[in-house]
């Protein structure tokens, strides 16, 4: 039986409250610069939000895209399209049959923005105003469409959908079509654009946001004592995966190779993680088998570290349990505030920066390290093990109990 | 106010030039919306629906098929304008 082909990254892109693409975003969160910021927008006071603050694009889209891309494009697929170009163009634009790549790109909501304008136009003008493209664009898979549209990307696209894994779980799945032979090459990761009233009120309402209005950049604050809730952010990263032979092949930079794939459930509860951590230790547990590799290989995690007080001590403890004392933990969602469905793609793209350059970014905010919390977190920009191989795992968690960890090690 | 029909083709230029990213100024008279300007029936709807708004008319769906041209349309928006 041959052995399953070794998968590297070789293309990384996104947009992000930190930067419009990767560079700006990796220098930022380097530097320890928070994206969360008090929203401009009108509906904030019209709708008398109780959380006035979130974590938008640093560069909007529609600075970015024509305008016939915007009008046809649901927010999220706009966040995608622009991180795919970037990912396609850093991979140096492969050459690659159609048939032999394939797209995944996950969301945790879909086209929110797209459904409420569209049924705000029923209620307001009736049924005949609302646009012919409603539903493309609403609908969760846009965005794989989309970038398997504008790659020529014919092996499949895919949306897995599991709430805050969602672009995490896209990766682990790109990884999986290359590992059956399905692809050669898969662009993959996460995408969410909710940061409008009704996303917002709903987490309000069920406590999950930082209400700290007064001071956001010091909202998302994981680990810290004083944490209440997370702060909602939105984007993109999405990343080139390629058989290690096929990137060869072609010469291509590699930033590292995708070495394990760890995806659990807690059938536990469909919001709290199961507060014995057991679905998440046993993901990294997993995701460690995968890659043939064992707790004390590990320098690094970057947690999902939402900034939730029980979601935090949760992973804290599946950590520790898990790898030890050796390991050293950065919680980016302190910088980047939480991109639902994009979160795990970003922090994907993290960790694979982090192995790459032999160093964790920072975790801000932590003036008090929470009681019990028994973890080595990186409170600023932190060096790897200076000589050797290194490995890291990306932690993504979501809510129904979706557990996803992913093992970046250098190429 | 009823526009001219000057007002109106410039109007439709600028919809199309929005929804497709074609030039204004290739937004003629005599061009065909499907031969033409290779706008797909998806994009005609929202065009059309645009243009409703912009020039506060209505345009029946079943009268968007005989909008073969885009003076098909000017005439059309000047008509129901009137």
């Amino acid at each position: 039986m041959s052995t399953p082909p070794t998968v590297v990254v070789t293309g990384v892109g996104a947009t992000t409250p930190l930067g419009g693409d990767v560079p700006s975003t990796w220098r930022a969160a380097l530097a320890g610069t928070s994206g969360a910021r008090t929203l401009p927008y009108d509906w904030v006071t019209q709708y008398e939000l109780p959380v006035t603050f979130g974590a938008p694009l640093a560069v909007p889209a529609a600075d970015v895209l024509p305008v016939p891309q915007q009008r046809r494009m649901d927010p999220s697929a706009q966040f995608a399209m622009i991180a795919a170009r970037e990912a396609w163009a850093d991979a140096g634009t492969p050459e690659v049959d159609g048939e032999r790549l394939g797209a995944v790109v996950a969301s945790g909501i879909g086209g929110v923005w797209t459904l409420l304008s569209a049924w705000d136009t029923v209620k307001e003008r009736g049924a005949r105003r609302v646009l012919p493209l409603t539903v493309p664009m609403l609908m969760p898979n846009s965005p794989a469409a989309y970038v398997s549209i504008e790659l020529g990307a014919k092996a499949g696209s895919h949306t897995p959908v599991s709430a805050c894994a969602s672009g995490a779980e896209a990766i682990g799945y790109g990884v999986e079509m290359i590992r059956t032979g399905r692809a050669d090459v898969v662009v993959a990761g996460g995408t969410e654009a909710a940061i409008h009233a009704l996303p917002m009120a709903a987490f309000a309402k069920m406590q999950a946001l930082s209400t700290r209005n007064d001071d956001p950049a010091a909202a998302s604050r994981p680990y810290d004592a004083d944490r209440d809730g997370f702060v909602l952010g939105e984007g993109a990263g999405l990343v080139v995966l390629e058989s290690e032979e096929h990137a060869r092949a072609r010469g291509a930079r590699v930033y590292a190779r995708l070495a394990g794939v760890g995806m659990t459930s807690d059938a536990y509860d469909i919001a709290p993680p199961d507060p014995s951590g057991a679905g998440q230790e046993r993901a990294m547990r997993l995701a460690l088998q995968d890659a043939g590799l064992s707790p004390a290989d590990i320098a690094h995690v970057n947690a999902h570290a939402t900034s939730t007080p029980a979601g935090d001590g949760v992973e804290a403890a599946a950590i520790h349990r898990t790898l030890g004392d050796g390991v050293v933990v950065s919680g980016t969602k302190s910088m980047t505030g939480h991109l639902l469905g994009g979160a795990g793609a970003l922090e994907t793209i993290f960790t694979i920066l982090a192995v790459q350059n032999r160093t964790a970014p920072p975790t801000i905010n932590v003036d008090r390290l929470d009681d019990g919390i028994e973890i080595d977190v990186a409170t600023s920009a932190r060096e790897l093990r200076a000589t050797g191989d290194l490995a890291a795992i990306n932690n993504a968690f979501g809510f129904g109990g979706h557990n996803v960890a992913l093992v970046a090690t250098s190429a | 106010m009823a526009s001219s029909e000057q007002e109106i083709l410039a109007g439709l230029a600028e919809i199309v030039n929005e929804e497709t990213g074609l030039p204004t100024d290739s937004v003629q008279l005599d061009k065909s919306f499907t031969d033409d300007l290779d706008i797909d029936s998806l994009s005609m709807m929202t065009i059309v629906t645009q243009a409703e708004d912009k020039f506060s008319v209505t345009i029946p769906d079943d009268e968007v098929k005989n909008l073969v041209t885009v003076g098909d349309a000017v005439t059309y928006i000047a008509g129901a304008q009137a």
